[in-house]
């Protein structure tokens, strides 16, 4: 594509850049086995849970940062991140009660937290800083036996089950990020689907950074018993400032005999500006475990926020017949950095995994697909299919592509497609002759090059990802 | 319609345009012919606003605006349109949203309404019955798999959706054969009307014979070199371009 077009690079104001003035209850900065006990004494949380989480910290004390990605990661502080930040709330959450200005804060995101206003279909659990400060329709599927809650709440009141399966799928151990989020949680979703139930509405958990200095550290626990079903959505927004932020969260899925979870993400995090001064650094576990037979997840994500983005939503196929799925779109503008992808651990027989990942790549970021395809010797029948494509616009970016592959089984079929393109000058010269603008044709392109992943979103959220591909591409193309 | 004045353009450098001077009025169809090379598919970019190509003087006046002063889109909204010679696949993107964004640019720049999903879909299929394109190349994403042919007709449905001003066939007629060469020129016939114009851009006598041209010029060299009726066409596919190159190099 010729210099002229490319020339000017990103005018896009990101929408959710606000910040909320709501007073917190935060505490000093720093981490220590003295801020561990003081978050956990917060959450009036049972002895167990304490030690499960200064475990994870004195482990991740024997750690080192990774530093395999393809990312360039400014020493983080960590010393100098809060640990803990609530909003204050004039009202009790526990009657379902909500504070106006929280209220006002989700309305504006466009999250109804009134369940009269509320978008048919979708309960909400949402998560300001470190506390969830509103789960909507609870009662509504309680009756059908379906716990969707806080994850503090969870604990509360369902000790047992958060016992049974917290660090189940990412225990503490699995990594860096992983172990200190283990140490550190603070809030989070949780959510049971009973046997044979399929979850009359999305289950949907939006997460939002107000406080300045503070990391998110949330966790979300999703255990499908037999036969059930359950779609969840997460979404993610933060305000535009120009220090870095940490958010550093786990996922956990469990899927049983038989049982089916969608799991879509719209992350549109504050990406740093033009210059890549601020934005988040996204450093995410999200891991399923297809446990029962015929267990199936589907992973879609649309990924556009953040400065740095780190995660590899993964699933390990262990009952027989299971299967996974994941569908991407990663954007990166500007000074954007992103290392993600997916990790398909095959371990029962006849287990099937399919991969498609789009990574679109504009200014000077850098964008890359990072896998793995994983056959354990008996896996027998295992199949993967993997299709990595890159679309460039202009020549001031980067794509990459590390496909990994451990195979020890040779009854598996392993099928792997790249492909890397750019968005033609002839072909947006082809949209402005029909009237539309190079802007509009840009849009147009890339929406047709991640068709196949956004038609895999819930339809709610479908139209509001594609307008987010626009919004976030705007001025990549002058 | 369209005057063009002395118009001169260059790629990297190299003038390929010397000169044009072409005046078309409402209603007519100029044929633009001449050997390979000699511009005429470097007039029907710089007359769209292909921006690998540089003006470098002149003047062209469409609808009593300045052309070259306005981006392409604004251009194709006022109602110029180009058949292309390679149109070119846009993966992924249907043809109904693809037309659909076209026409409801158009209508936004007219000061028009957006048309309702419903009223769209009625005119989609009303032109694809004018154009005779199978509806199921329409369901498809742009141009994509599509045959030399289908491209070249599906060129012909946009014009018909799109309502043009003046239309420029740039050699519509490449790779066509003579079943598809009869359908895409009834097409572009049934549009025609009083009030629209056509640049027909072709190497051959053959597409004149269904598209029939009120004026044909030949262009050599960046430089409309001869003017005459229609049986200007006929003599120039009886004698070839020879005579013209050598009447035109020896002045």
């Amino acid at each position: 594509m010729d210099s002229n077009i490319i020339s000017k690079v990103t005018d896009s104001e990101y929408k959710y850049g606000f910040v909320s003035d709501i007073e917190h209850d935060t505490i000093g900065k720093g981490l220590n086995e003295d801020v561990i006990r003081l978050i956990s004494s917060k959450k009036e949380e049972p002895e167990w849970l304490l030690e499960f989480r200064l475990k994870a910290y004195r482990h991740w004390l024997t750690l080192k940062m990774p530093t395999w990605a393809h990312l360039d990661i400014p020493e983080i502080d960590y010393q100098d991140i809060i640990y803990y930040s609530a909003p204050k709330q004039n009202v009790k959450p526990e009657n379902g009660e909500i504070d106006p200005e929280l209220k006002k804060t989700f309305d504006k995101l466009g999250i109804p937290l009134d369940e009269q206003k509320a978008l048919s279909g979708v309960a909400f659990d949402a998560v300001m800083d470190s506390v969830s400060v509103k789960t909507t329709y609870k009662d509504a599927l309680a009756e059908r036996g379906i716990i969707f809650c806080s994850f503090s709440e969870a604990v509360r009141n369902h000790p047992d089950l958060v016992r049974q399966y917290l660090g189940s799928v990412v225990p503490p151990t699995d990594n860096y990020f992983a172990a200190l989020n283990s140490a550190v949680f603070s809030d989070g979703s949780f959510c049971y689907i009973p046997k044979g139930v399929r979850c009359p509405m999305e289950l949907s958990t939006y997460f939002r950074i107000n406080a300045a200095k503070t990391g998110q550290f949330e966790r979300t626990l999703i255990v499908c018993d037999d036969d059930s079903y359950v779609s969840y959505l997460e979404g993610c927004t933060a305000p535009r400032r120009d220090e870095n932020q940490l958010h550093a969260a786990i996922v956990e899925i469990v899927v049983m005999n038989n049982a089916e979870v969608k799991y879509s993400t719209v992350q549109n995090w504050y990406p740093g500006d033009k210059e890549g001064r601020g934005g988040i650094y996204n450093f995410v576990t999200k891991r399923g475990l297809c446990k029962g037979v015929n267990a199936r997840l589907s992973w879609s994500q649309v990924e556009t926020g953040s400065a740095i983005t780190w995660k590899y939503p993964g699933t390990v196929l262990l009952g027989d017949g299971s299967s996974s799925e994941f569908y991407s779109v990663a954007v990166t503008n500007n000074h954007q950095q992103a290392d993600t992808g997916s990790k398909m651990i095959h371990i029962g027989r006849n287990t099937s995994s399919r991969i498609v990942s789009k990574g679109i790549s504009a200014g000077q970021s850098q964008n890359s697909y990072r896998g793995l395809v994983k056959v354990s010797a008996n896996a027998d029948g295992a199949r993967n299919y993997s299709q990595c494509d890159s679309l460039l616009l202009g020549d001031k970016c980067g794509a990459h592509t590390f496909p990994y592959v451990e195979c020890l089984n040779n009854t598996a079929v392993l099928e792997h497609e790249a492909t890397t393109s750019k968005i033609g000058e002839d072909q947006i010269f082809y949209c402005n002759q029909r009237g539309i603008s190079t802007e509009d044709a840009v849009g147009l392109i890339v929406n047709g090059y991640a068709k196949e992943v956004l038609n895999t979103l819930p339809m709610e959220f479908a139209v509001e990802a594609q307008k987010l591909l626009q919004v976030s591409l705007e001025g990549s193309v002058g | 319609m369209l005057t063009i004045k002395d118009l001169r353009a260059s790629i990297d450098g190299k003038p390929i345009l010397k000169g044009i001077n072409l005046h078309i009025n409402a209603g007519e169809v100029h044929a633009i012919m001449g050997p390979n090379g000699s511009g005429k598919s470097t007039l029907s970019s710089v007359l769209t606003g292909n921006s690998r190509f540089t003006v470098d003087g002149g003047e062209v006046t469409f609808l009593g605006r300045d052309l070259l002063a306005m981006p392409p889109e604004d251009r194709a909204r006022l109602g110029l349109f180009m058949s292309f010679q390679y149109p070119v696949e846009i993966p992924g993107v249907s043809m109904v949203n693809f037309m659909r964004a076209a026409v409801n640019e158009k209508r936004k720049f007219n000061g028009l309404p957006a048309l309702s999903a419903a009223e769209y879909l009625k005119l989609m299929r009303e032109k694809s019955q004018l154009v005779e394109i199978d509806s199921r190349l329409t369901s498809r994403s742009v141009n994509e798999g599509f045959s030399g042919g289908e491209k070249k007709r599906n060129e012909i449905f946009q014009m018909a959706m799109l309502e043009p001003r003046l239309s420029i066939l740039d050699e519509t007629d490449s790779g066509l054969d003579i079943d598809a060469l009869r359908i895409v020129a009834s097409g572009v016939n049934k549009l025609k009307t009083p009030e629209t114009s056509a640049i027909v851009i072709t190497h051959y006598q053959r597409l004149l014979d269904y598209i029939v041209p009120d004026v044909v010029h030949v262009l050599y060299n960046g430089q409309i070199v001869k003017t005459g009726g229609k049986e200007l066409a006929l003599e120039l596919e009886e004698k070839g371009y020879d005579w013209i190159k050598s009447e035109f190099d020896n002045k």
